[in-house]
This record gives structure tokens, sequence and C-alpha cells, in this order.
């Protein structure tokens, strides 16, 4: 337990550095597309060599971490229902404990290492096809973008038909009122947040390329409501689950501490350029590297098994090589619009 | 450590997230700060002359 607070201690400076690096290319990730921020972290750290347990637990810490300062930033902007917060903290907790408790089985049994490997290589594949499909077929949808969302209007809001059903049919009480005055039973909420709580204990990930859509579509709440509840709703489960894994020394300092000095700069940087580029344009990347990614998992995987060490070493390159290209690409594209910008300003001024 | 558990206390581990905490609320304002202060002159050295693009 001592080891994981002065895990930070520990670590060498190579380590720090390269935590740093990762954390800032993942923070910039998450700033400009909204999500999909933690799902590098925890294969990066599997394919470095870490137990599932510290992989998923330090994945976990670091997802609260960031969490706690978007929700500081949501606040700000009026866009967190904390009623919606409190019943899906419940229900998520719930769902992280039987997924951190999965993960601890299945280490007993000497699988967890390669189930949640195969997991990623589904989740990152499933979900990378689909944005790479979308954005190729309508010029962008795929993920959801935080400051998009910002800009949208709740009284204008339309539930989805999907969502106006399911309020219909499902009435079991307790209801709840809701913000943009929607009347949902508390059952649903605590449902999608069982659900989704289950795969951000197993996986050690925030949970909300799931959630979000669920919160939209499954419950029906405003787009910007559901970003900000879902952050807030994450600093709680998040803390929690961390806590849990933290107990067990599955959270190390080293990891966590230097991964959020990154991240923390790097969305801030992803946010800002966000203003000057349309994610829409780059998003096809994002599912690019998403796919890649899932290909890294699988290589990786594959490499363990054999004991290959350059099939691990190339699964980790291109997950990491993935993630800085598409980061590198967003900075690339973003001070290429600031200059041309400017010329123009310069050339119309003249 | 498998099967479901309840929170117990534990002071290392309340430090230890206590820490992570600490560090996110810090990097928020010291960054919010940061950019404050450095962002202007960061701009117009990568983008040079006027900032008003954004």
């Amino acid at each position: 337990m001592l080891s994981s607070l002065t895990g930070i201690l520990d670590s060498s400076p190579e380590m720090l550095a390269l935590f740093v690096g990762f954390g800032l290319v993942v923070g910039l990730l998450f700033g400009f597309f909204g999500m999909g921020g933690s799902f590098l972290v925890t294969p990066a750290l599997l394919m470095l060599g870490y137990p599932a347990t510290v992989a998923v637990g330090s994945g976990m810490a670091f997802v609260f971490g960031t969490a706690v300062i978007a929700t500081l930033k949501h606040h700000d902007l009026g866009q967190v229902d904390y009623k919606l917060g409190a019943i899906m903290i419940a229900g998520t907790t719930v769902g992280i404990e039987v997924g951190r408790a999965s993960v601890f089985y299945l280490e007993e049994l000497g699988l967890a290492d390669g189930i949640i490997s195969v997991v990623y290589v589904f989740l990152l594949g499933g979900i990378g096809l689909m944005i790479t499909r979308e954005s190729l077929a309508s010029d962008g949808g795929g993920g959801i973008d935080h400051d998009a969302a910002a800009a949208e209007d709740l009284s204008e809001y339309e539930i989805p038909d999907i969502a106006k059903k399911i309020q219909q049919t499902v009435r079991i009480p307790p209801m709840v009122t809701l913000r943009g005055d929607i009347r949902v039973s508390v059952w649903v909420i605590t449902a999608v947040a069982f659900s989704t709580g289950i795969l951000s204990g197993f996986l050690g990930v925030g949970g909300g390329f799931i959630r979000m859509p669920a919160m939209i579509y499954a419950i029906g709440v405003p787009t910007p409501v559901a970003v900000g509840t879902d952050l807030f709703e994450i600093v709680f489960s998040g803390g929690i689950g961390s806590y849990l894994y933290g107990q067990s020394g599955g959270v190390d300092l080293g990891i966590v501490v230097p991964l959020l000095f990154g991240s923390a700069l790097g969305a801030r940087i992803g946010s800002a350029a966000t203003a000057v580029v349309d994610a829409d344009d780059i998003k096809v990347y994002f599912g690019g590297m998403l796919l890649a990614g899932s290909v890294a998992v699988g290589i990786g995987e594959i490499g363990t098994y054999l004991g290959n060490e350059t099939l691990e070493t190339l699964g980790l390159v291109l997950v990491i090589g993935a993630a800085v290209v598409v980061a590198a690409a967003i900075v690339f594209t973003t001070l290429r619009s600031l200059r041309a910008t400017r010329n123009h300003v310069s050339a119309t001024a003249d | 450590m498998s099967g479901l558990e309840i929170p117990t206390w534990d002071p290392e581990t309340a430090i230890l997230i206590g820490t992570i905490l600490m560090e996110a609320v810090l990097l928020y304002v010291g960054y919010a700060g940061l950019e404050r202060i450095v962002g202007p002159r960061l701009m117009k050295l990568l983008v040079g002359g006027s900032t008003d693009a954004q």
C-alpha cells in the first residue's frame, strides 16, 4: 500500500516523461473529441507489462482525475443535473464493483490480461469501425463533441423517439423529473448506470462513450446535460472504484500523477483547438486510431501468448503511435488554420 | 480480492485518492492561470502577428 503512495518517487525519469507525454496526447484527444481519452491508457499499461489490476486500477484513477477537471468546467457552464447524477452514482458504483470483482476473479484464474485485452480488441475495433463508417458516410458523426453540445439550447432540445417510447412504456414507480422537464422511471436510470458501470469496472474506463448515448437515447436527457452529468457521475463512481482498486494496491501514483499532469494541459489545448478546427474533419482519423489501437492490442496479446517480445513492442508502438499521429494532426491543422486566418485578416486590412 | 466488497475506511487509500483529487483541482486552477498569463504570448510566437483568430 505504501508503495502506491511512494510510487511517484520510485519511477525513473524516462517513465515519468513517457507518462507525461502520453497524458498530453490522451488529454489532447479528450479535449478535442470529447471522448476516448481513457481507452488507450489501460491497453498501453498492459502492454508495458503492468499487471491487469494495476493497469485497470491506475486507468480508473486517471479517469477519476480527468473527470474532476472536466466537471469543474461543466459546472461553470451550468450543464450538470445533480439529481440524475446522484441516482446514477448508486447504479454505476454497484456495476463498477461487479466489474472489478470480475477482474480479480479472472486474475486468480490467470486469465485477466488475456480476456481484458480481447474485450479491448472488440471494443476499440467496434467503436473505431462505427466512427470511421459514420464519418465517411455523413461528413461527421460518431462520438460526442463537448463544445458542440455546449452550444445547444436546452429549451429547443427534442427528445429522441426511442427515449419517448421508453418513457411511455416503462412507468415503474418511483418516477423522477429531470432537467428539460423529462419524467422517467428511476429503474431505467439505474439499469443504464449499472450496465455501463460493469464496463467501467472491468476495463478501467470512464464509460462515457457508452453512457452518454445511453443517457440521450434511453433516458432522453439533452446532450449538454448528458455530458456534464456523466462527468459529475464519473467523479463519484470513478473515485469509489479507484478507492477499491487502491485498497488492493491497484493504483500506482507513479503512473497516475504524471499522466494527469500531461492530460490536463492536453485537454486545454484540445478544447481550444475545437474553436479553430471542425472536429468532423478529423473524426475519421480518430476512428482510424481506435482501429489501429484494436489491432495493436491484438498484436501485443499474440506476442505475449507466443512469448515474442518484438510483437509486444510492435503493439505498444502502434497504440501510442496512432494516438500521437492523430494528436499531431490536430495541432498541425489548428496552427495551419490560425495562420491562414491571420493571413486572410492581414490581406483584408491591406 | 475477488468477490463483491463494501468500501471500508482505509486512511492510506484515502490519502492516495485525495492526492489525485488535490492534483486535479490544482491542475485545473494552475493551468487556467498559466493560460491567461502565457497563452497570448505563446499564440503570438506560434502563429505570429495578431491572435484574434480565435
